[in-house]
């Protein structure tokens, strides 16, 4: 067999390939050699073969299968081999594979040769990918190595001790007699790794941290002083050729003693008072014209920053770091404001003397940078700055990358939250922003800007009338749309009768403003969610504008087979609300009362007026006003059609703004999902709304079926559950039950949940309880409403869960109710 | 802590690679891609720092070559910085005058 081409051929013949194609199958063909090379147990040419396969893994082809010739590579005498055997080791092997074991003898064989060069191969390969058992075997050898005399070895020993460390952190404390004199030597190299080892040792372990730092009887091997020393001597000796940098002796080792300094001071007065002087002393005498001085200085304030060091100190270092700010290098630039960024919450007011160069850098071309001062700006806002600032962010805004834009948004609305200085700026910022970066504001920001513009009473005209003259142009961005129409929905009537004092009123008839709310119903552009706001809002319209009734009702029931199964849903409830409940209508769509500051989580009070109610907490949409009978969830069930006895959830307050979606999200994701979380905002109201009252115990209908008996569906353990059946005569397939729970021990029952299931040919609809807790000694009922659809007019039966808690103890029971009344279903 | 070290020409090869941490073995060739699309992409006046899902990078270019530092926050990025062209600064030594081409063929060389 021809001996194998070298590496050098190889790279030579793989450059000349054109395509990716030609490429991968020369390599194919090379590896399909050194494969049957391999096989051979060619010794002379294992190396050249393996230095082969290890190039064509950097390009990213396979090569496993060089993993053994590796290890056989190793085993070898020749100091050639064992070299391209170790590298390989460190690319192709690691803990992952099995074979790495069998590397643990070579090792340990190699780290006791003779040569300095095989020992420090063999420490290289175990610093690399040493496993936690190689580790626990060598690590004696380690630690001897770390004592000798030999600085080449030292250093590669000090390094391999740190990667031992971090696969085996119980072995910390066999190096700690070792690290005693390391930092009594004079080469460069072994005092770096030496550094880095002491580094690991404390950031891994507060013991070790304790133990450095505290004072010893000999003042010399004190940690902090002997680190002092040394920083010292790098700076003030003179020119040593071999470990300058651009006029800077062994900038790599001043950068890492500065960073285990800021380790040992931090949160330590005694460490970080024997530090000042010498961090002063670094911070002056640094020279700022090279990169390599300001990398230093920048390390300088980061352990400044760092530590308890005293006043004068932090302000030298927010100082070092207005002046990089004000350097034309964007290295630089970005570096001072990261630490900005990370100082601005100890350091506000230091930081806020270099507002202006920050504000500077928003306008820079670099991504990073922008980013960055867009951060530090947000967090430099406050009260006396803010009209500034905002004008400045706000015209970024204009500018910057869409990327940004939404965090941009975001930042500014909080902001304005926080200082806006008068209601009307504030309102005027937020159109701004809406109207720049409409399309970017994140979806939660909607109803926060709603529940802002309620709060502000006397500037409703005034905002209705920028928001009106807003999308008259443009409405394609949909934020803005939804408040929009939210707005024009609520307070069209202010709009209309031109009443406004801040601004120039516009004159603008009722026609023109359904105009407008129509052609967004109809464009393209908008989402479904717009969709809804809309025509919710025309309809809100309906009560506030005097002349153009029909118009609305007309349009409203255009919708009212609309394909969108949401807006076909709110469509047919207000064309219901003209026709049956005309006198409602005016008490339904009535303003929205000022709403109360929102909480991020949970349900929150529910506030009450005039039988409207709303809860606090608003989701992706403001509640539909108050059309309380229609539960979504259980009109999605019906569509359905249901399933095989389905337990049917118990619905909320219908002001539970819940998106179609997500109702029929919690019905597919938990079908048995019971009602507590659900009904929690009821259970709150001390007294129920009486509109709630008032509608579960009426039945819907008009007409009653009088004369059907009650019964008694469940009697046990003093709960008692009677029903009471009404029938219509319009609809003779729906009987609507009413059920009375009521408690005839000593103790309450409290969150008392009531589940019904009802045979496949059945529908069922639960509205929502009366309350949650049953009040002892019968001196109180529950009373909730249940709807069932019976169409093939079968025999009646239930299945019915009830949880509550009592006596201190959760109680679940389950019950069949069979003794329906014939007159309730035939 | 260095995550890992590349060379890459702006043809989008690589010339050198040196992972110090555990990345699968067609990860790291879009890893490599994907870094040098965005190197790339940086004019002459815009800062080397870049920030790269969870980790920063550091790049410095010489003629051709890319050489790209991967960098989690704990690092001093301007020392990096430093480092890289103290790197290339040696192999010029060694190799007095060093070139790219020098770089792919001396690879395993350069790794030790």
């Amino acid at each position: 067999m021809p001996a194998p081409i070298r590496l050098r051929e190889l790279i030579r013949t793989i450059r000349t390939a054109r395509t990716q194609a030609e490429e991968r199958e020369m390599i194919q063909k090379e590896c399909a050699a050194i494969r049957s090379s391999f096989r051979e147990e060619d010794n002379t040419y294992r190396c050249r073969n393996v230095a082969k396969l290890l190039y064509m893994h950097m390009l990213g082809y396979p090569a496993h299968f060089g993993q053994l010739e590796c290890l056989k590579l190793i085993a070898s005498q020749k100091f050639t081999d064992k070299r391209i055997g170790y590298l390989g080791a460190m690319l192709l092997l690691d803990e992952r594979q099995d074979v790495h074991l069998l590397m643990t003898n070579c090792i340990k064989n190699d780290l006791n040769h003779s040569t300095q060069y095989v020992q420090g191969l063999a420490l290289c390969t175990l610093g690399c990918m040493g496993s936690s058992e190689m580790c626990r075997d060598l690590a004696g050898e380690v630690e001897k190595l770390l004592k000798t005399s030999n600085s080449y070895l030292r250093k590669k020993a000090a390094l391999c001790a740190v990667h031992v460390i971090r696969k085996v952190p119980e072995l910390m404390e066999m190096f700690l007699p070792a690290t005693k004199n390391l930092l009594n030597e004079k080469n460069h190299g072994v005092l770096h790794t030496s550094v880095v080892l002491l580094t690991e040792m404390c950031e891994r372990s507060p013991d070790m941290l304790a133990h450095f730092r505290k004072v010893r009887q000999l003042s010399s091997s004190q940690l902090v002083p002997q680190l002092v020393r040394i920083l010292k001597n790098l700076i003030m000796s003179g020119y040593s050729p071999e470990h300058d940098v651009s006029g800077i002796s062994d900038p790599f080792l001043q950068v890492r003693i500065l960073r285990l300094l800021r380790i040992l001071g931090r949160n330590d007065d005694d460490s970080s008072e024997a530090m000042n002087d010498i961090l002063a002393q670094v911070a002056t005498n640094t020279e700022t014209s090279k990169n390599v001085g300001n990398a230093i200085l920048y390390e300088t304030v980061l352990t400044i920053m760092d530590i308890k060091s005293e006043s004068g100190l932090r302000v030298l270092a927010i100082n070092i770091l207005g002046r990089f700010l004000l350097n034309n290098d964007k290295n630089i630039r970005y570096v001072a404001l990261t630490s900005l960024l990370k100082t601005v919450q100890t350091d506000h007011n230091a930081v806020q003397r270099h507002r202006s160069t920050i504000v500077d850098c928003l306008k820079d071309l670099d991504v990073s940078i922008k980013r960055r001062a867009m951060e530090l700006s947000f967090a430099l806002v406050n009260g006396n700055n803010v009209r500034g600032m905002m004008k400045e962010l706000l015209y970024f805004l204009d500018s910057c990358e869409p990327e940004f834009k939404a965090d941009c948004a975001s930042g500014i609305f909080l902001a304005a939250e926080k200082y806006a200085p008068s209601k009307r700026w504030h309102i005027d910022t937020i159109m701004r922003v809406l109207t720049t970066a409409g399309s970017y504001v994140r979806d939660d920001a909607v109803p926060n800007l709603i529940q802002l513009i309620t709060n502000s009473v006397e500037m409703h005209a005034y905002t209705v009338q920028r928001l009106y003259k807003a999308i008259l142009g443009d409405y394609s961005q949909q934020p803005l749309v939804q408040v929009a129409s939210w707005c024009i929905g609520e307070y069209g009537d202010l709009l209309v009768s031109g009443q406004c004092e801040e601004e120039e009123p516009i004159q603008v008839t009722e026609d023109e403003v359904l105009d407008i709310l129509e052609s967004v119903l109809i464009s393209n552009m908008s989402a479904s969610v717009t969709r809804g706001y809309a025509l919710t809002a025309i309809m809100k319209l309906s009560t506030r504008f005097t002349c153009t009734v029909n118009r609305i009702k007309k349009v409203v029931s255009i919708y009212g087979s609309s394909i969108d199964v949401e807006l076909q849903q709110r469509a047919v409830e207000y064309n219901a609300l003209f026709k049956k409940y005309d006198h409602m209508r005016p008490a339904l769509l009535e303003r929205m009362p000022v709403m109360e500051k929102v909480t991020t989580n949970g349900p929150t009070e529910i506030v009450q007026t005039n039988g409207e109610t709303e809860p606090a907490v608003l989701e992706t949409k403001p509640p539909p006003s108050g059309l309380q009978p229609a539960s979504q969830a259980n009109d999605l069930l019906d569509l359905l059609g249901g399933s095989d006895i389905t337990p049917v959830i118990p619905t909320a307050p219908a002001s539970k703004p819940a998106s179609a979606g997500g109702e029929l999200l919690d019905l597919l994701g938990d079908l048995n999902l019971t009602g507590s979380p659900v009904s929690a905002p009821a259970p709150q109201i001390a007294q129920p709304p009486f509109l709630l009252d008032g509608l579960s115990s009426q039945p819907l209908f008009n007409d009653i079926a009088a004369g059907i008996p009650s019964i008694t569906a469940y009697n046990k353990n003093g709960l008692k559950i009677d029903f009471t059946f009404e029938r219509s005569n319009t609809n003779p397939s729906v009987t609507v039950i009413t059920i009375q729970a009521s408690n005839s021990t000593e103790l309450d029952m409290t969150d008392f949940v009531f589940q019904a299931a009802v045979p496949k040919t059945f529908q069922l609809q639960l509205l929502s309880p009366s309350s949650s807790v049953i009040p002892a000694f019968n001196s109180g009922t529950i009373t909730q409403v249940i709807k069932v659809l019976n169409p093939q007019k079968q025999q009646l039966r239930m299945r019915i869960k009830l949880t509550y808690n009592h006596k201190g103890s959760a109680m679940q029971d389950l019950a069949e109710v069979n003794n329906f009344p014939a007159q309730s279903w035939q | 802590m260095i995550k890992f070290f590349l060379m890459v020409n702006k043809q989008g090869q690589t010339r050198l690679s040196r992972y110090y941490e555990h990345i699968e073995i067609n990860k790291r060739t879009m890893l490599e891609a994907e870094v040098i699309k965005n190197c790339l992409s940086r004019s002459k006046d815009q800062c080397s720092f870049i920030e790269y899902k969870d980790f920063k990078l550091v790049y410095r270019q010489y003629a051709a070559l890319f050489i790209v530092v991967g960098i989690n926050e704990t690092e001093n990025e301007m020392a990096v910085y430093e480092l890289i062209h103290n790197f290339v600064e040696v192999l010029d030594k060694y190799f007095s005058r060093v070139s790219e081409l020098d770089v792919s063929f001396l690879v395993s060389e350069i790794h030790l």
